[in-house]
């Protein structure tokens, strides 16, 4: 029992980061259509220009304090991912306006490998460190009752913490404040919207950069965990199925779908894992996608699709 | 002046209907194919032959099929790779298990291997639509990549999934130089490509074509969405899963499921993007523009580095690599969201009027 505990513990505390990638899915597509395949590359981005400059600007301006440097240096990354989500705007969703679904995740795609490339060009490609300072000892929890108790990665814990309050701060965001309105508007309808005065492209611009601090917050999280590398923009390839499993448009389905992802893809490994060879957790959340689509076409929390000729 | 089809009459329905009902068409071909078959492996060398030729031609293979799915009847597949996959690797299990198979057979029941594959993958396609189906597809990819990795059967007990072939012949000829292989998968392709031309043009290629311009009202004027998706699947994978294994076989000898990972997958759909979504042709200019970029950009790059006294390291052409393609995907999609194929029947086009402007 205390195992299995743990497991469920621990998928969790996955489940809640993936949800914290797609949650970036989910904004831009809710506000513009555009199902960003780009999220991934955008967490690397912004990882790297976090971890390099939080080494470069103390060596510039002659200064050692840590926290300043991290503080200083997620300023710059989000000045960056505010600049890379006004040039997206700019030079590639401008001008596909109209387009279909599919050749705006095409161009998104390109934005990928664009992305990934001048990431690695401007910041290099080795393995660089964040540290934030999350604490990295394990901590033991309900010792009483288990015997040895269940472990759990307080870092874990923190970055659990992190994306729930991120999660709490954005839908307040979403509800509470005129910009929040006006996405949500966005989403709803973009003709509506434009026609009561609501200005389309600085929305867009708006909703790229959340979605570039969501992947910063992601980057810093994910970075301190992994170390911010190139295999970091994968991360957005475990994402895919929880949007999906969640349904595009829905904030709440990419926290839900993401638990279950992340406790069925532990839960699996570790009980199925050893009879089917290990290593399911790569196909896990694809294939239970497989077969919730075919059940509810949108997902769990999608609006229903309906099609008219 | 030269190309015209004025006083060329047509007598028959037959002639009139023909692939190429142009007769300077059907020459330009005709010398293409010559050139191809007896030019080329006489001033080819054999690093042409490795790196260039026989990689375009089994790509554009692949290219072709996926755009027989995506170009055709619009159902997105990022699971290409995948669908090689079972391609090669079933082939591979036709040559060891079957004592005496021939490789056209091998090749072709790998073929048919991944058919079934891809129709089972293609089943959701009848529920979900678009970007739906497009993650879904992925499921292909990795549950594929993950089988043949972890089953030994699959790979013959090989501990890593790496497996290799050797001593291919062709009823009786030995398929063992650069030159024999081109012309092997040369044969291969031009066969495919008539076939693929030929099918898309015919009842069923209209029906796919009427699913991807809008599903609901092909259904409606009584085109049935079942059989038309999921012959798009099963024709789509038979062929990319022919290029898989010839893939396998010619072009790498010795193969794990790594050589058919997502990057393949992706590879593949941005060919059929640049080279032009709909169009066998564009299949073949979106491989050759994708496999001669990097080789382009490998000797480039340095080159142009060196002249203005910058030293550009490896690791740098490979990121410019990545941004380029990215740049061009998104340029091609704003510009001409058709592709090369369509600069080149524009420009066929412009060629039959001239030298008047309309």
């Amino acid at each position: 029992m205390g195992f299995f505990l743990e497991t469920l513990i621990g998928g969790l505390m996955t489940g809640m980061l993936y949800s914290l990638v797609a949650l970036g899915f989910v904004l831009i597509f809710k506000a513009s259509g555009v199902f960003n395949f780009a999220q991934g590359a955008m967490v690397l981005f912004a990882a790297l220009a976090m971890a390099r400059f939080s080494e470069w600007i103390p060596k510039w301006m002659g200064f050692d304090s840590k926290v300043l440097a991290n503080i200083l240096a997620f300023a710059v990354a989000m000045l960056l991912m505010v600049a890379v989500a006004w040039l997206v705007e700019r030079l590639v969703l401008g001008k596909l306006v109209n387009q279909e679904g599919i050749t705006l995740l095409m161009a998104t795609l390109g934005i990928t490998y664009f992305l990934d490339g001048f990431g690695q060009t401007l910041f290099g490609s080795e393995i660089y460190k964040i540290d934030v300072g999350l604490p990295k000892d394990p901590m033991f929890l309900l010792e009483g009752m288990f015997q040895g108790g269940i472990l759990v990665n307080k870092e874990d814990l923190y970055a659990a913490a992190m994306a729930a309050s991120l999660v709490i701060l954005l839908s307040l965001f979403f509800r509470y404040t005129a910009t929040g309105r006006a996405l949500r508007a966005v989403a709803d309808d973009h003709q509506a919207a434009q026609s009561i005065g609501i200005p389309l492209k600085r929305i867009w611009v708006i909703v790229w950069s959340v979605a570039g601090f969501v992947a910063l917050v992601a980057g810093v999280i994910w970075g301190s965990k992994l170390g911010v590398q190139f295999s970091l923009s994968l991360v957005a390839l475990k994402a895919l199925p929880v949007v999906i499993l969640g349904g595009l448009t829905s904030v709440p389905g990419a926290i839900i779908g993401g638990l279950i992802i992340g406790v069925g893809e532990k839960v699996s490994e570790v009980y199925l894992g050893p009879t089917l060879g290990g290593g399911i957790e790569i196909w896990f959340g694809y294939v239970l996608v497989l077969f919730v689509l075919l059940v509810r076409p949108q997902g769990l929390y999608g609006e229903k699709i309906i099609d008219r000729v | 002046m030269l190309y015209r089809e004025n006083g060329q009459f047509k007598t028959s329905y037959r002639a009139d209907q023909q692939v190429f009902p142009i007769t300077q068409d059907r020459a330009a071909i005709g010398l293409l194919l010559a050139l191809a078959v007896f030019a080329v492996p006489m001033v080819a060398d054999e690093y042409a032959f490795r790196a260039i030729l026989i990689p375009f031609l089994i790509l554009s293979l692949a290219a072709l099929g996926l755009n027989i799915l995506v170009g055709y009847c619009g159902q997105v597949s990022l699971g290409t790779g995948a669908f090689m996959a079972v391609g090669a690797y079933a082939a591979y299990n036709f040559m060891v298990r079957i004592e005496g198979m021939p490789l056209i057979f091998a090749l072709l029941l790998g073929g048919a291997c991944a058919t079934l594959v891809g129709v089972l993958f293609g089943i959701p396609s009848l529920r979900i639509k678009g970007l739906y189906l497009a993650v879904a597809t992925l499921a292909a990819q990795f549950f594929v990549d993950w089988t043949f990795l972890r089953i030994s059967w699959f790979t013959n007990n090989s501990t890593s999934g790496s497996v290799s072939v050797s001593d291919l012949s062709f009823f009786g000829i030995p398929i063992n130089t650069p030159e024999t292989k081109y012309l092997f998968c040369l044969a291969i392709v031009v066969v495919f490509a008539i076939a693929a031309k030929n099918l898309v043009r015919s009842h069923i290629g209209r029906e796919w074509m009427a699913i991807r311009d809008m599903d609901v009202a092909a259904a409606v004027i009584g085109i049935r969405p079942v059989y038309a998706k999921l012959t798009a699947f099963a024709v789509s994978s038979f062929i990319v899963g022919v290029a898989g294994a010839l893939w396998a076989f010619v072009h790498l000898g010795s193969w794990e499921p790594a050589a058919f990972s997502i990057d393949r997958s992706f590879q593949l759909l941005f060919m059929i993007i640049i080279g032009g979504l709909g169009s066998i042709m564009g299949s073949f200019f979106g491989a050759a523009f994708i496999v001669v970029l990097p080789i382009f950009l490998n000797q480039f790059l340095p080159a142009a580095g060196a002249v203005v006294g910058v030293d550009i390291s490896t690791a740098m052409v490979a990121h410019a690599e990545l941004m380029i393609f990215g740049g061009l995907i998104v340029f091609f999609l704003i510009v001409e969201p058709h592709g090369l194929a369509r600069l080149w029947s524009t420009a066929k086009e412009k060629l039959r009027l001239w030298p008047f402007p309309h």
